[in-house]
């Protein structure tokens, strides 16, 4: 057991954690608060992720390395370019799709996220084609030992997504926030209220993508190389939907527990299989993603409302004396309107 | 030019096929299938492993052995559709979930089968046959290969048989009645649970063969039907979901220009063309080519 509770283990566990923990949270702005289907995570995660390494990485040097850019911008900036840019893929991508069709919604973004890959496969002068971005620089790493640095990204981790968590959880505690709820439960009702259905839709995905951008920012810096193929929908798309589905969409809370949970069966199943005998090795990746399936599809059937469900009640005053009042009647969830 | 379009219409009808199955379930089960790529791919192999020998029939590379295979192969997938929609899809439509939640879950499903092709088949890609195919010369200067005959000529066959099946018995009426309008059909007494069990069954049977015919004209590997999940998409879309004739007419636009398009662009941007079109249907007509307002 001494390989999974080593300090160096846990660390690097816990900054995928929270990398991913972001992305969740992205992706509940979308799907759990306002029921916007995107389907193309993995877009946004490569756009996040190639934006900051050309924004903090030195300018290309040999014929082997191609890429635009290469400013050596600082980490911040890196990040909030990330996230920059994300929002306004997602604004782009929005004004014609937003007022599609949910089902519809999901196939374009299926299929911008697939575009956008096979883009940064095949120019390679943008970013390198399928050898990728190599060597993207990590904040304050000069600090200490490069085998100590983790635990200092694992803070750097940790503040954001307080940051990410705490913003969303205002945002959506407030008038805004039940605007999106209730055009989650019925566009027409929201419509009918008088709130532009299409401006809180954009909002919402932008706000969502930003995050995602943020996350794929994250992403690069830590792992420092990224190929197109890092962003295929498996890890890109689905593993984030597993995620806030089995953690409990329409929860911020849900959307960071799904990511540690889904995270830790992924890597704990990596631990089994590699400690059981038979030669199960070469298929070790692929019973993983079978059990991630089946996760899915078992949450689905057995527990749809995922570990922790929807908080019903979402604002920051109504609280203690609406719950005295019990005898009022409880709406559906997000029936709460506008004030 | 020409050469390329002939091209383009083989690799649609395969597309078709795939979208013409897509396109039913899409109608009557009223959801948006994101495994059906998986299935083609479990076709495909399945056919991979049923196929023992069996010679060479005239010209083509494979023999009765392969006619066999595809025959086992595509009832095995038309079984597995419908298990799957019994273990996961019905309890699903029982709880009245959304579509989105059984989309969701067909993507859980298309991971899963893919999975299984992984695990047992391994990474690496699979032909059913090694070995160059000539190409023979056709007038007008089209070069095409016996096999790539088959593929057209079988594509063909099977559209003609859905088409009787939908426009000739009394399955396919009660196909069309349901995916019209579910409760209407249900009050005039038609089993739905049995119907949809049926499309699933059909939609599986072409998803298999179409994955056979694409293993023909290419090669397996465990992403092919999920690489071509868009160009299915793409082609229901374009001819209207629920339509068949439609999906046919769709496929042969999406298969024709992806082929076209290399003319002038990377063949790596073939899925992005697929996409291209659907961006452009949904945005003008979003109801597709033959699809009747909703």
């Amino acid at each position: 057991m001494e390989s999974l509770l080593n300090p160096s283990y846990i660390a690097s566990f816990l900054i995928l954690v929270g990398i991913y923990a972001v992305f969740s949270l992205g992706l509940n702005v979308h799907w759990g608060y306002t029921g916007i289907f995107n389907f193309g995570v993995a877009g946004f995660f490569a756009v996040g992720a190639y934006t900051t390494a050309i924004l903090t990485k030195e300018p290309s040097t040999g014929q082997y390395v191609e890429y635009i850019g290469g400013f050596g911008l600082p980490y911040v900036v890196g990040l909030l370019g990330a996230g920059a840019a994300c929002g306004i893929l997602a604004l782009i991508i929005g004004i014609p799709t937003l007022s599609l069709r949910e089902d519809y919604l999901a196939i374009a973004t299926i299929g911008v996220a697939e575009t956008l890959r096979r883009v940064f496969i095949n120019e390679r002068w943008l970013a390198n084609g399928t050898r990728g971005m190599i060597g993207i620089p990590q904040p304050l790493h000069g600090l200490v030992d490069p085998s100590d640095y983790k635990y200092i990204y694992l803070v750097i981790v940790m503040i954001i997504l307080v940051i990410v968590y705490v913003a969303i959880e205002r945002g959506i505690r407030s008038p805004w926030g039940r605007v999106l709820r209730a055009i989650r439960e019925d566009e027409m009702t929201a419509a009918a209220s008088g709130k532009s259905v299409f401006a809180f839709k954009m909002q919402a995905f932008v706000l969502g993508a930003v995050i995602m951008g943020i996350g794929g920012a994250m992403y690069g810096h830590y792992v420092k190389a990224i190929t197109p193929d890092t962003f295929a929908p498996f890890f890109g798309t689905f593993f984030i939907w597993v995620m806030l589905v089995v953690g409990g969409s329409g929860n911020s809370k849900g959307a960071v527990l799904g990511a540690f949970v889904v995270w830790g069966i992924w890597t704990g199943t990596d631990w089994i299989i590699n400690h059981s005998p038979g030669g199960l090795e070469t298929r070790i990746f692929y019973i993983r993603n079978l059990l991630i399936g089946l996760l899915i599809v078992g949450v689905l059937l057995v527990r749809p409302k995922g570990i922790l469900g929807e908080e019903k009640r979402v604002s920051l005053y109504v609280g203690k004396e609406s719950e005295k009042e019990s005898a009022a009647p409880t709406g559906p969830p997000g029936a709460a309107g506008s004030d | 030019m020409i050469q390329l379009v002939v091209i383009g219409m083989i690799v649609g009808s395969v597309i078709a096929l795939g979208a013409i199955g897509l396109t039913l379930v899409y109608g009557v089960v009223k959801f948006a299938n994101f495994g059906h790529g998986d299935l083609m791919t479990s076709g495909a192999y399945i056919a991979f492993f049923a196929l023992f020998g069996g010679g060479h029939i005239g010209p083509l590379s494979f023999g009765y052995g392969m006619i066999l295979a595809i025959l086992v192969a595509v009832i095995a997938v038309a079984v597995l559709a419908v298990a799957i929609d019994w273990l996961v899809y019905r309890p699903l439509r029982k709880r009245k979930a959304g579509l989105v939640i059984l989309a969701i879950s067909s993507l859980g499903m298309a991971m899963v089968v893919r999975s299984l092709v992984y695990i047992i088949w391994g990474p690496d890609q699979r032909f059913y046959v090694l070995g160059i195919q000539r190409a023979r010369e056709l007038p007008f200067g089209i070069m095409l290969k016996p096999d790539q005959m088959f593929i057209g000529g079988t594509a063909l066959v099977v559209m003609v048989f859905v088409y009787l099946l939908l426009y000739r018995t009394r399955l396919g009426k009660a196909m069309r009645a349901t995916s019209d309008n579910v409760e209407l059909a249900r009050i005039s007494g038609i089993d739905t649970e049995r119907i949809i069990s049926w499309t699933w069954a059909i939609g599986g049977a072409l998803a298999g063969l179409s994955g056979i015919l694409l293993g023909i004209q290419s090669h397996l590997m465990p992403e092919m039907g999920f690489i071509l999940l868009l160009p299915l998409f793409a082609a229901a879309i374009l001819g209207g979901v629920g339509s068949p004739q439609g999906a046919l007419v769709g496929a042969m636009i999406v298969g024709i220009s992806q082929e076209v398009s290399t003319e002038w662009i990377s063949p790596g941007y073939k899925p992005a063309v697929a996409f291209m079109l659907l961006f452009a249907i949904l945005l003008v007509r979003p109801q597709g080519l033959f699809g009747a307002k909703t």
